[in-house]
């Protein structure tokens, strides 16, 4: 009973948080573009299963990604095996990022590009080929970012020194690198970051914040996907770099 | 019936995107932490729970709000509706302010997908707890939702303007850098992560549909090179847009307690 309580709030809230959605859309179809609204029951059913899945998901949030995240997190702050920790960051990062579905469309579409620009071959193992490096360069690239960011937790290190050094790093890189790669780079930085990922990584950070003395889960907890969404732009104009 | 076939494939998408996230995690706690995770029923009923909303969540996306939110996208970069009454798309030099509702939709379009963002729900959720309150929920995400609409909305003029990328964005790094210097330090952490969180599921397809269909229709444009680049815009502005709501925050607190 309680819990059916808990969803119906939680749908509530999610029929909430898509209204500026409809009214965008209904705005834009009726008194910009002056058309009908094609196929509106499908887009009622729709709108219905986004609002049903944005409330499910959003109650499980709570029972399962972060208590996973931050349970993990106390476990190797006691155990205290710091090579054990970096190593599950390096695969959690890497893991997740080269399955994502967000991720693999902009390699694709970035395969095209390059192959249209006639920096690798017009065939589908080519192109294939080159996708395949460019996520496997941007899972490197977040799971070394995880590794930066859960060390810095763990030593204390203000991030906007680090974040800093990201920035010069990218500025510098782009004169050097090839001109079609940088707005596919400067893109990756952003698409890396899952609806599972994110969750669990901050729940990851807050919990070794908040497990170590002299940490501060606000300033020491946060900031790891700012991290990964940083690597993947230096590491992909790197692979721009070396592809040509 | 058609729609539960896509329902169960999108479940199988799903399940298959989630995978390696729980056996990293599962595997860590059983063969390096050799602890039992507690309450596990709960988390495996959570977990069930997230796949579920998840496969809903985009089973829906895809159903309704991207073919409509492709088709608007479409419709408003069309030549035909820029410029009523040309016949051919060569006789028209395009000026930036002929696309005002382009950039209008791409902000409102920013704006309102990035307050249904699931990943920036969670963020919030998180930082509300470990501000004690001193960050609300909501304040974190209109925050984060008026970094976006202004930054795909600047998007949008720069793929008309056709203007180099990297300018955009190294102006962007030095005032976030100057920011960072001025803000509270406690929004720091949290602001440069929210420029992370904002692209994922719902903005990403829509904002690219956007980009292309503008890239695709402006003369000496190439969907393949300029369709790129609203993202980078959309993950670096809510990082200023936070910092100042945090500063504008503290100097009302300040205010009122004078």
């Amino acid at each position: 009973m309680k819990q059916l309580r808990a969803l119906w709030f939680s749908l509530l809230n999610s029929a909430r948080d898509l209204t500026p959605i409809i009214v965008v859309i209904a705005f834009f179809q009726f008194a910009v573009l002056q058309q009908p609204i094609p196929n509106l029951g499908e887009l009622l059913v729709g709108i219905f299963l986004v609002m049903l899945g944005l409330s499910l998901f959003v109650y499980g949030l709570e029972m399962a990604l972060f208590p996973l995240g931050e349970n993990i997190a106390y476990a190797f702050a006691r155990k205290g095996n710091l090579w054990w920790l970096l190593i599950f960051s390096f695969s959690l990062g890497m893991g997740t990022t080269v399955a994502e579905p967000a991720l693999i469309a902009v390699a694709d579409e970035a395969a095209k590009v390059a192959a249209v620009g006639g920096i690798i071959e017009q065939t589908e193992a080519a192109k294939q080929s080159y996708a395949n490096g460019l996520r496997l360069t941007v899972a490197l690239s977040v799971g070394f970012a995880i590794v930066i960011g859960v060390l810095r937790i763990i030593k204390g290190w203000p991030i906007h020194y680090l974040i800093i050094i990201g920035y010069i790093g990218i500025i510098i890189m782009t004169p050097f690198a090839p001109a079609w790669i940088i707005g596919i780079a400067y893109d990756s930085g952003g698409v890396t970051t899952s609806t599972i990922t994110v969750p669990l990584v901050t729940a990851l950070g807050v919990g070794l914040a908040s497990s170590i003395k002299d940490r501060n889960p606000m300033i020491d907890g946060f900031g790891l996907i700012a991290f990964a969404s940083l690597t993947p732009i230096i590491f992909v104009m790197i692979y721009g770099i070396l592809v040509q | 019936m058609n729609g539960l076939i896509d329902f169960f494939v999108i479940l199988l998408e799903t399940v298959r995107d989630v995978l390696p996230i729980v056996v990293i995690i599962f595997g860590f706690q059983f063969l390096v932490i050799r602890r039992a995770i507690p309450q596990i029923k709960n988390v495996l009923l959570g977990l069930i729970y997230v796949i579920l909303g998840l496969a809903l969540f985009l089973q829906g996306l895809e159903q309704a709000l991207f073919p409509l939110g492709k088709l608007m996208a479409s419709q408003l970069t069309d030549p035909s509706f820029i410029y009523p009454g040309i016949k051919q798309v060569s006789d028209f030099l395009p000026h930036w302010t002929d696309y005002k509702w382009v950039y209008l939709f791409a902000a409102a379009i920013g704006f309102s997908t990035t307050i249904a963002e699931p990943s920036l729900i969670a963020v919030a959720i998180k930082a509300e707890k470990v501000s004690g309150g001193t960050i609300t929920i909501w304040g974190l995400r209109i925050a984060v939702a008026i970094g976006v609409a202004i930054g795909i909305a600047l998007g949008t003029f720069r793929i008309v303007t056709g203007t180099p990328l990297h300018y955009y964005i190294i102006i962007g790094y030095i005032i976030v850098v100057i920011q960072t210097f001025y803000a509270p330090r406690m929004i720091v952490p949290l602001a440069y992560d929210s420029g992370g969180v904002t692209t994922s599921t719902v903005t990403v397809p829509l904002v690219a549909a956007l980009g292309l269909g503008l890239a695709a229709t402006i003369p000496g444009r190439s969907p393949l090179i300029d369709g790129f680049g609203l993202i980078a815009f959309a993950s670096l502005f809510p990082i200023m847009t936070v910092m100042g709501y945090a500063q504008l925050s503290q100097f009302l607190y300040r205010k009122k307690s004078h």
